[in-house]
């Protein structure tokens, strides 16, 4: 079997897959890679089932070299991607020749990309998921982010890649494999407590720009902006929160929770991002400005029917190709 | 979106979350919480991916936003449908929880005991006499949020969160008590620490406590803590 030892692990390099359904009365976030859509993508690009486990890799500063042939590809920010002296694009299933290196340097920008490699990374399955659960410290590479020197197993990989091409002449539509929108504009949909805000604010959330903070991570993201204010302030009970929900904390500035945020909140939800932009969501880093835009949930709705479409086709083109 | 039901005793609400889940209100109460996860959970509606509890309401969480349209009215159905007794219901288990009080482990005992005007004594004997509920999991794994808590025993949280509170410490924040399950940073009181794991990927289910449990907290010395086995 072969494996992949990370000779640099960047900032945050974690192994993910679809998530962790079915968890959260235990007060288990559903996780996974932050770009849902980008992780199945990938995966489909080497052969591989769409849930199968990857690298998130933030920030770049990633070197890994592998010990045996495998076929890779990666989509997300606008990263610098090369193996050997070959840049490797963004979408575009590559070839890494045993003993070599695959470099993930800086995004020029965007801040998240996912690499998955074919047979997928070995992990043991921990409550359903082979995600890196960062609080809980569990799932994933020993619940942790990688470090130098770690050794990631790999799982059998189907047909071995062809030997001669390095980069294939095909791969992903341009819009699922670079992901990042600068400036995005994220749709959303009302959250419960949006009556609540007072006429100005709401209007303030949909028609102003919102800094990203200092504080952003797989939890969520702080945002800098107008101060949201309530009509009446009432204390909430916590309830239920997911990936998109925009919470608006004590001093009025609002939160993008992600992928990893808590199960329950105290917060009163302002809106949410709808499932299609938590794709460019994902890309966000600090200082970087974003904006909203209402949209009905039927909207939200016909936009995730249309992308699952549009992976299904591109699921089942695949599949004739890999067979 | 939001839907009434019109012949219920408690008000319910339901409300969307997101593009794909929605919540259903109930009403700040376990026994409302508890009957409405039950029926939910008896109901097996298309689609959906999992349902979760909180203080006065459950999250139904869908596949998909078209299943999230076609699941709002499959949720108002099943909740109208009279159910004399739902089957399966959970009969409520009682968990001991072991805590160690003494000093070592009660970082903020002397904190609560001068905000409550009790002495530090009055503080443990109070707190462990009394009987809680389990109200709902939930902001790190395993983290049960613990209703009723004597009303003297009430302490806002500490002004500066510590950066990192241990495995096992039991607190006080506001009118409520809870354990936290896994090494994480926190702004309740700590009062106590128990050796108790409340959270194991390895065990099945990985949580110890669950919505609807009863827990009573029972005071051990720190040599009974120390050779605590499991």
């Amino acid at each position: 079997m072969g494996r992949i030892t990370v000779l640099r692990a960047g900032p945050l390099t974690t192994v993910q897959d679809l998530g962790r359904p079915g968890q959260r009365a235990l007060g288990v976030s559903g996780g996974g890679a932050l770009d849902l859509c980008a992780a199945q993508v990938v995966n489909l690009l080497v052969g591989n089932p769409g849930d199968s486990a990857l690298l998130e890799v933030a920030l770049g500063g990633m070197r890994l070299r592998f010990e045996d042939a495998r076929r890779v590809a990666w989509c997300g920010g606008d990263f610098e991607v090369r193996v050997a002296e070959t840049t490797i694009p963004a979408g575009r299933p590559s070839v890494v020749r045993p003993g070599e290196e695959l470099i993930v340097r800086g995004a020029r920008s965007g801040c998240r990309a996912w690499l998955a490699v074919s047979g997928g990374i070995d992990a043991p399955a921990v409550l359903g998921s082979r995600s890196t659960d960062l609080r809980g410290h569990f799932g994933g590479y020993l619940g942790r982010a990688l470090q130098d020197g770690d050794e990631l197993s790999l799982g059998k990989a189907g047909a071995p890649p062809g030997e001669d091409v390095r980069v294939a002449s095909w791969g992903a539509l341009p819009e699922w494999a670079l992901t990042v929108i600068p400036t995005p504009i994220l749709r959303v949909v009302r959250g419960s407590e949006w009556e609540m805000f007072d006429r100005e604010s709401r209007h303030a959330f949909l028609e102003t720009a919102f800094k990203v903070g200092a504080q952003a991570d797989r939890m969520g993201a702080r945002l800098e902006g107008a101060v949201l204010t309530r009509k009446k302030k009432r204390e909430l009970l916590s309830e239920a929160v997911a990936p998109g929900t925009v919470q608006v904390a004590n001093d009025g500035q609002p939160i993008l929770l992600l992928g990893d945020c808590q199960t329950i909140g105290g917060y009163p939800k302002i809106a949410h991002v709808i499932t299609v932009d938590l794709a460019p969501a994902a890309q966000l880093q600090p200082n970087d400005t974003v904006r909203f835009e209402e949209v009905m949930p039927a909207v939200a709705a016909a936009l995730f029917a249309e992308r699952e479409n549009d992976l299904q086709k591109f699921c089942v083109g695949l599949n004739l190709r890999y067979s | 979106m939001r839907r009434r039901a019109a012949n219920s005793v408690v008000a319910m609400e339901i409300v969307p979350l997101g593009d794909s889940a929605l919540i259903v209100r109930v009403g700040d109460s376990l026994g409302a919480v508890l009957k409405t996860l039950q029926k939910l959970e008896a109901a097996s509606l298309p689609g959906v991916t999992e349902i979760a509890p909180a203080f006065a309401s459950v999250a139904v969480f869908f596949e998909s936003p078209k299943k999230l349209e076609r699941g709002l009215a499959c949720v108002d159905t099943a909740l109208r449908r009279r159910t004399r007794s739902v089957k399966g219901a959970v009969k409520p288990r009682l968990v001991e929880v072991p805590v160690c009080y003494e000093s070592a482990f009660g970082l903020d005992l002397e904190i609560v005991a001068e905000h409550c005007g009790l002495s530090p004594n009055d503080v443990v004997t109070r707190h462990a006499a009394a009987r809680y509920d389990v109200r709902c999991v939930g902001f790190t794994p395993g983290f049960p949020f613990l209703g009723g808590l004597p009303a003297k025993l009430a302490t806002p949280r500490r002004e500066k969160p510590r950066a990192l509170v241990p495995a096992g410490a039991v607190g006080i924040g506001g009118a409520q008590t809870g354990i936290y399950p896994l090494p994480s940073p926190g702004g309740w009181n700590i009062i106590g620490r128990t050796p108790l794991q409340l959270f194991d990927v390895a065990r099945e289910p990985a949580a110890l406590l669950r919505a609807g449990d009863r827990v009573r907290f029972v005071a051990v010395t720190r040599e009974e803590f120390e050779a605590w086995d499991g």
